[in-house]
């Protein structure tokens, strides 16, 4: 595999980063940077970090990082995942405002824990934290349920002031998305099973409307949705596939069961991604009240499962 | 009557479906076998997530009926988790 660190890769301009990376030859990884200065999204971290762990850092060859931003890199803990040595000499100090580094999260408490003190190294007032430590408790509990990865999630979260905005990068190298809700379902492509872990009450668990005693199939889009509403970027890929939604426009907000009709881009022929990666932008100054959005949400899903309700109602046959 | 307290057994943020599991089979449903009311105490619960509620309430929603709501109460509750409930609520009603 090869992977290179390029200029700048956030979810806005992610696809070409995303189309660059050389997912053959799985045994070795191999990782080049741009010469003069990185500025990536956490996604992107954390997806080299997960390929890290799957490889013996004896197969891993990093060339020598030239560019200033290398010890961002370094205090984001990169090298450590990769298990390698950056030769970088850092002062750490407390990360408290700005930044998470990489965190492996493989069980339901370590994740617990990390909820716990995310919030206070993040600096957020009350009203910010809400989406924020609900997405991340949900994106990371999919991982730890469904994705069967032995490394569990990877996570870096990082704040950017010019824009106030937190941005959250998480991957697994698991079973991907397509595999998981095949398990109930028959997506024929990554994309199309991306399109129904995103839909309101679809879920690899069961074909049943209202899920298992255990999931609901709502947790994608209520993060979708969050997205949304604070007019975010929300990007998710598994296999070969990408499905990215866009910045609303001003105006009415509108949520959609089917992702296909909110504003997005999507791409199928990726290269591939054995696990899932996802990355959400949450803007700090545009966070609408989170009761408010469970309003919108609640009336999305009920008429969503009523609709699919009535499209199973057995018809009279009239001759 | 049995009272739950939630917050000394998941904290301010109810994210944790595992805890939530383990209350509703080890605590709800033998007080409900023994035809005990429930009061479920969010007292300083900030917050909870929807799997988090989903993992609490919806099997008992499945098993026993919509009516068994009667015999449980939701208290304390501020406006965001009172919502997530209702939710999961409205949907349990809606399955099949």
């Amino acid at each position: 595999m090869r992977i290179h660190l390029p200029n700048s890769a956030f979810l806005g301009n992610l696809d070409p980063f995303l189309r660059s990376f050389d997912s053959s030859n799985t045994k070795k990884l191999e990782i080049t940077a741009n010469k003069k200065w990185i500025s990536v999204h956490p996604i992107v971290l954390s997806m080299v970090a997960a390929l890290g762990l799957k490889i013996d850092s004896s197969h891993i060859k990093c060339e020598d990082i030239e560019a200033t931003s290398k010890h961002y890199l370094e205090r984001m803990g990169l090298f450590k995942f990769l298990g390698i040595a950056s030769g970088i000499k850092i002062r750490e100090h407390e990360p408290a405002g700005r930044f998470i580094p990489l965190t492996q999260i493989k069980s339901s408490d370590e994740l617990s824990n990390f909820i716990t003190e995310m919030i206070p190294l993040l600096h957020l007032q009350p009203k910010q934290a809400e989406p924020i430590r609900y997405v991340v408790s949900e994106l990371v509990r999919n991982v730890l349920e469904h994705s069967h990865s032995e490394h569990g999630a990877i996570l870096s979260t990082q704040y950017y002031k010019k824009s106030n905005t937190i941005r959250i990068g998480i991957a697994d190298t698991g079973i991907g998305i397509k595999q998981s809700i095949n398990v109930s379902h028959h997506a024929l492509t990554d994309l199309e099973a991306i399109r129904l872990a995103l839909t309101p009450g679809i879920t690899g668990t069961t074909r049943k409307e209202g899920g298992t005693e255990f999931n609901a199939g709502a947790g994608l889009f209520f993060i979708k949705s969050i997205a949304n509403v604070n007019r975010d970027f929300f990007i998710i890929y598994s296999g070969n596939s990408m499905y990215k939604l866009l910045k609303s426009k001003p105006g009415h907000i509108r949520l959609h069961a089917d992702p296909f009709m909110d504003r997005h881009s999507n791409e199928e022929d990726l290269p591939y991604w054995q696990g899932t990666l996802v990355g959400i932008d949450i803007s700090l100054s545009a966070t609408e009240e989170f009761s408010l959005l469970l309003d919108l949400i609640r009336d999305i899903y009920i008429k969503t499962v009523k609709e699919r309700k009535k499209a199973r109602f057995r018809r009279p046959r009239f001759i | 009557m049995k009272k739950i307290n939630l917050l000394k057994k998941v904290g301010s943020f109810a994210e944790n479906k595992d805890k939530a599991r383990d209350i509703r089979l080890h605590e709800i449903i033998p007080a409900l076998e023994k035809n005990e009311e429930v009061i479920l105490d969010f007292k300083q619960v900030e917050s909870a997530t929807q799997s988090f509620i989903h993992a609490l309430i919806s099997d008992l929603i499945r098993k026993y009926g919509i009516e068994i709501l009667d015999m449980i109460s939701f208290k304390n509750c501020n406006e965001t988790i009172k919502k997530i409930i209702t939710i999961v609520v409205d949907y349990m009603q809606e399955t099949d």
